[in-house]
């Protein structure tokens, strides 16, 4: 009989058998290794949790009271004979790759990741593995991001811009990551940061975790709005067009995602200005990352999986593609539509009830 | 070219109708008189000569990309558009070009004497030259597809700021038969008249809808509510046919379609009556296919529209004539201020004194006292071969444009059926990546056969749930489309239905869209092959 693989694919999630665990599961398991604290990656309802260290607060305040273990990376665990360790992946703070070794074979799962040091999470380490599992949300070669200095130069420009001629400054990325992301290359000199609900509550989180984050307001409904109008407005997709936004106009609206890549996605989310930031690896970016693990195999899980394996099979990687409920969170394939934040927020509250409320939450 | 690039930056970013036309005055004060002329031919779907194919262009950008073909076809399928996804495949690059955009055109059509290796080299030379953004906009130029998010209109509104003219005028100013390495900026804005150019026809007047749907029709109260008493209105037939402009001055004659087309040349049969006209004649009218007196459906004359050389075939199966309603000119004075009662009677004088009454025709006025009588008079728009009633105030003016008041076009119901989607592709521009292009199907027997294309009529909302169905349901994917698990039904609506011998189905419909979404019917409860033959009335 065929030696079973390290690592496979199931109905609930990537499954070590030797190991007795699944990382980044989607229905309830006993033993969860977590990648990153996004809700298509971290699920309600595993018995026990093991993370890095700057995960800790956002899990907790996603998902309420889990039985949690957190790691530094590089540090090895043993799960039943298999080591495993967790090592940065530069998707947002906290974010990990999960290496798991058995009598020599390594195996990596990358989660999300970019290769862009962003500044404020650890940036992204290459592994050495017999079998990567990547993600390719943006596995296109319309997809090249440019150094994020560049971008935040224009939203710097826009905001001032903004404060010049008397309209309010919106900006819109998601909560945990791309917020804190912005929130650490703004010019303080425009002005204050006010934040969104939902924002407040991960950066009070990972504030909690000991990151240091630059100064933010919470909006509340006694902010005077005068004061927020001066300022930069972080807010999540979710809050889009609702008549908490609407309070705040006349504004200039601007989207950070790398979909913002495309004219038509821009055009869809009826932004005034589309930034193309994102937390994902472009395609430069994926095919250095996986020609840097050495790899034998590589496995595709989300993202554009059928063109990206065929490229790198022509290139001489042997990758192939595998399904997963991966690609949920805010940078999904199905892009979600402006209002359509409604959508990617009711597949959280179906599997994540404590999540999804918080991230529907009005302020 | 870095201005124009920026004209399409700034109106990509921002959706207010007040800022982009800052936006465009800005354009207009800040580039020479040879680009705002380019720039307005573009804008007014004047598209530049394609020199180069683009079977050529695609080649060529597939080597400068340095990736494989079918990367490059997936790319495309994922963007949407062309220019924008060879801007986004070829190599980044800071440089950028102080050419202007007539520099650039004027090389463009420079090509034309070129070999194929010379355009080669320009079109790589000049893309390395080019920043993403600029390259964007130069590749639009090079594969002719300009649509921009901007409304002629509110181009013709920034320029009337600038110039002090008002908009209809230079509405007029800017229809027919223009070049702007020819038309300058002066010529277009001086104080005097337009009346350089003898076969400048006049920006047409659009009638808007009255608004109904299926279940919900408009009662005679409600028309008398809106329109106020019908004895100040005239009702007419609304013809489906091509809606024409036909000019003779000067001992020549004109004849312009709704899209600004010069079709003389296509329409001999109405050559005879146009030279009969005096000189300074403008008439407004619908062009039909007619046979022993009788207007034929629309797709009699279809068959003639495409084709380069009309046979004496095809102008034996399909003579037309016009259904003339308007006069926009006459003794070379313009009359369109005049009001329609006046225009009409003068049209009626015209179209008295023709020797050509069998091409030169009238269209009759609908005699009703009642909008209740009218109602009833409308629901024999199919046996008269026409879409409805047009109504227009006797009292009005000839006008610019689509304008709500004074012309309304009060159509029959569209008919329908309820069909299922089996294949889908994914839409352009801002529909990109996203499945919102369907084909729909019948019932023949046990088998679904396809009848209809529609991506028109869903709400953007549901479009998403479409595209998330069709992305967790496909069956098979052949190139850009997906046959699609047989499952949502949809209300298709059209206006009119014929035989086909090049449809699988033996039928062809005009304009279909979808109605609406039945999430109340199981696919088994669509519609079937024979009960569209039955609307072929046969």
């Amino acid at each position: 009989m065929a030696k079973k693989p390290l690592l496979e694919f199931t109905e609930k999630g990537i499954y070590c058998a030797q190991g007795k665990f699944y990382i980044d599961p989607w229905k309830p398991v006993n033993d969860a290794i977590i990648t990153h604290a996004h809700a298509d990656h971290a699920y309600l309802g595993h018995k026990h949790y093991l993370a890095h260290h700057l995960s800790k607060e956002v899990l907790l305040y996603r998902l309420g009271e889990i039985n949690l273990q957190t790691v530094e990376y590089g540090e090895k665990i043993m799960k039943n004979g298999v080591q495993v360790s967790l090592y940065p992946a530069g998707h947002v703070i906290g974010s990990a790759q999960i290496r798991v070794e058995y009598q020599g074979e390594v195996w990596v799962v990358s989660g999300d990741y970019k290769t862009e040091d962003d500044g404020i999470s650890t940036p992204f380490e290459p592994v050495k593995c017999h079998h990567f599992i990547s993600e390719c949300t943006f596995g296109m070669p319309v997809y090249q991001w440019k150094p994020q200095v560049q971008i935040f130069d224009d939203i710097n420009n826009w905001w001032r811009t903004n404060l010049h001629t008397g309209v309010a400054t919106v900006l819109v990325g998601y909560s945990l990551g791309k917020a804190q992301r912005i929130l650490q290359n703004l010019d303080l000199f425009n002005g204050k940061v006010y934040t969104h609900g939902v924002i407040e509550n991960t950066n009070e989180a990972l504030r909690r975790n000991g990151v240091l984050l630059n100064p933010t307001e919470r909006i509340t409904p006694d902010t005077p709005k005068d004061e927020v109008r001066k300022g930069i407005i972080l807010a999540p997709p979710s809050s889009v067009g609702t008549p908490w936004m609407r309070k705040f106009g006349p504004y200039s609206f601007g989207y950070c995602s790398g979909w913002m890549a495309l004219r038509g996605a821009k055009r869809r989310r009826a932004a005034d200005r589309g930034f193309i930031l994102s937390d994902h690896a472009d395609w430069d970016g994926l095919i250095s990352a996986i020609d840097a693990t050495g790899c034998e195999k590589v496995y595709l899980t989300h993202g554009y999986t059928a063109t990206f394996s065929r490229y790198l099979n022509e290139i001489g990687f042997d990758a192939h593609e595998v399904h997963t409920l991966y690609g949920g969170e805010e940078d999904a394939l199905s892009q979600p539509p402006p209002e359509g934040e409604e959508f990617e927020k009711k597949s959280e509250v179906k599997v994540s009830p404590t999540g999804g409320d918080l991230e529907g939450a009005a302020i | 070219m870095k201005a124009f690039a920026q004209l399409f930056l700034s109106l990509d970013e921002t959706n207010k109708t007040n800022e982009k036309v800052k936006v465009l005055k800005d354009y207009f004060t800040n580039v020479p008189d040879t680009d705002k002329m380019h720039m307005l031919a573009l804008f007014t779907g004047r598209k530049p000569k394609r020199i180069i194919n683009s079977t050529q262009i695609r080649t060529w950008a597939v080597e400068a990309a340095n990736i494989p073909a079918w990367l490059f076809e997936e790319s495309y399928h994922v963007v949407g558009d062309l220019a924008e996804t060879m801007a986004l495949l070829m190599p980044q690059n800071d440089s950028s070009s102080n050419k202007t955009l007539t520099q650039w055109i004027a090389e463009l059509n420079q090509l034309g004497s070129k070999t194929e290796e010379e355009r080669k080299l320009w079109l790589l030379c000049s893309w390395a030259m080019l920043d993403s953004q600029e390259r964007f906009v130069f590749n639009k130029l090079l594969t002719g597809g300009f649509r921009v998010g901007v409304s002629q209109n509110l181009v013709i509104k920034a320029l009337a700021d600038i110039s002090n003219h008002d908009a209809a005028t230079l509405t007029h100013r800017i229809m027919g038969n223009w070049l702007p390495e020819t038309y300058t900026y002066d010529q277009l804005i001086q104080e005097q008249g337009a009346a350089d150019d003898i076969s400048r026809p006049y920006p047409f007047f659009l009638a808007y809808p009255i608004q109904e749907t299926s279940e919900k029709q408009k009662s005679a109260e409600e028309i008398q509510g809106a329109l106020g008493d019908a004895a100040q209105w005239q009702a007419e037939w609304k013809w489906d046919g091509i809606r024409a402009q036909m000019i003779k001055r000067d001992g020549k004659i004109f004849i312009w379609s709704r899209g600004e087309d010069l079709s003389t040349e296509k329409f001999p049969e109405l050559h005879p009556f146009l030279n009969a006209l005096p000189d300074g004649t403008v008439i407004d009218g619908e062009i039909l296919s007619f046979q022993n007196g009788l207007p034929m459906p629309f797709n009699v004359l279809q068959t003639r529209i495409g084709r380069k050389n009309l046979s004496k075939k095809i102008l034996e199966e399909s003579p037309v004539a016009v259904i003339a309603y308007d006069c926009l000119e006459f003794n070379g004075e313009d009359i369109r201020t005049k009001t329609q009662a006046e225009r009409r009677t003068i049209l009626e004088g015209l179209q008295a004194a023709t020797p050509y009454p069998e091409t030169f025709r009238i269209s009759a006025l609908i005699d009703f006292n009642t909008w209740e009588q009218l109602a009833e008079i409308r629901g024999q728009s199919r046996a008269m071969i026409a879409e409805g009633i047009m109504l227009k105030r006797k009292s009005a003016a000839y006008q610019v444009g689509r304008r709500r008041g004074d012309w309304w076009k009060w159509k029959i119901d569209p008919l329908s059926v309820d069909a299922v989607m089996i294949y889908a592709q994914k839409g352009h521009g801002r529909r990109a990546d996203l499945y919102t292009d369907y084909t729909f199907a019948v019932w023949d027997g046990d088998k679904l056969v396809p009848f209809a294309k529609a991506y028109s009529g869903l709400t953007d909302a549901e479009i998403n749930k479409v595209d998330y169905f069709i992305k967790r349901n496909t069956l098979e994917k052949f190139g850009p489309v997906r046959t699609v698990k047989p499952e949502l039904v949809f209300e298709i609506g059209f206006e009119g239905i014929n035989k086909s011998t090049r449809h699988k189905s033996g039928i062809a419909l005009r304009f279909p869209r979808i109605l609406r979404w039945r999430h109340d019917k199981p696919k088994e409860e669509a519609d079937t092959l024979d009960s569209l033959r039955a609307l072929l009335g046969e």
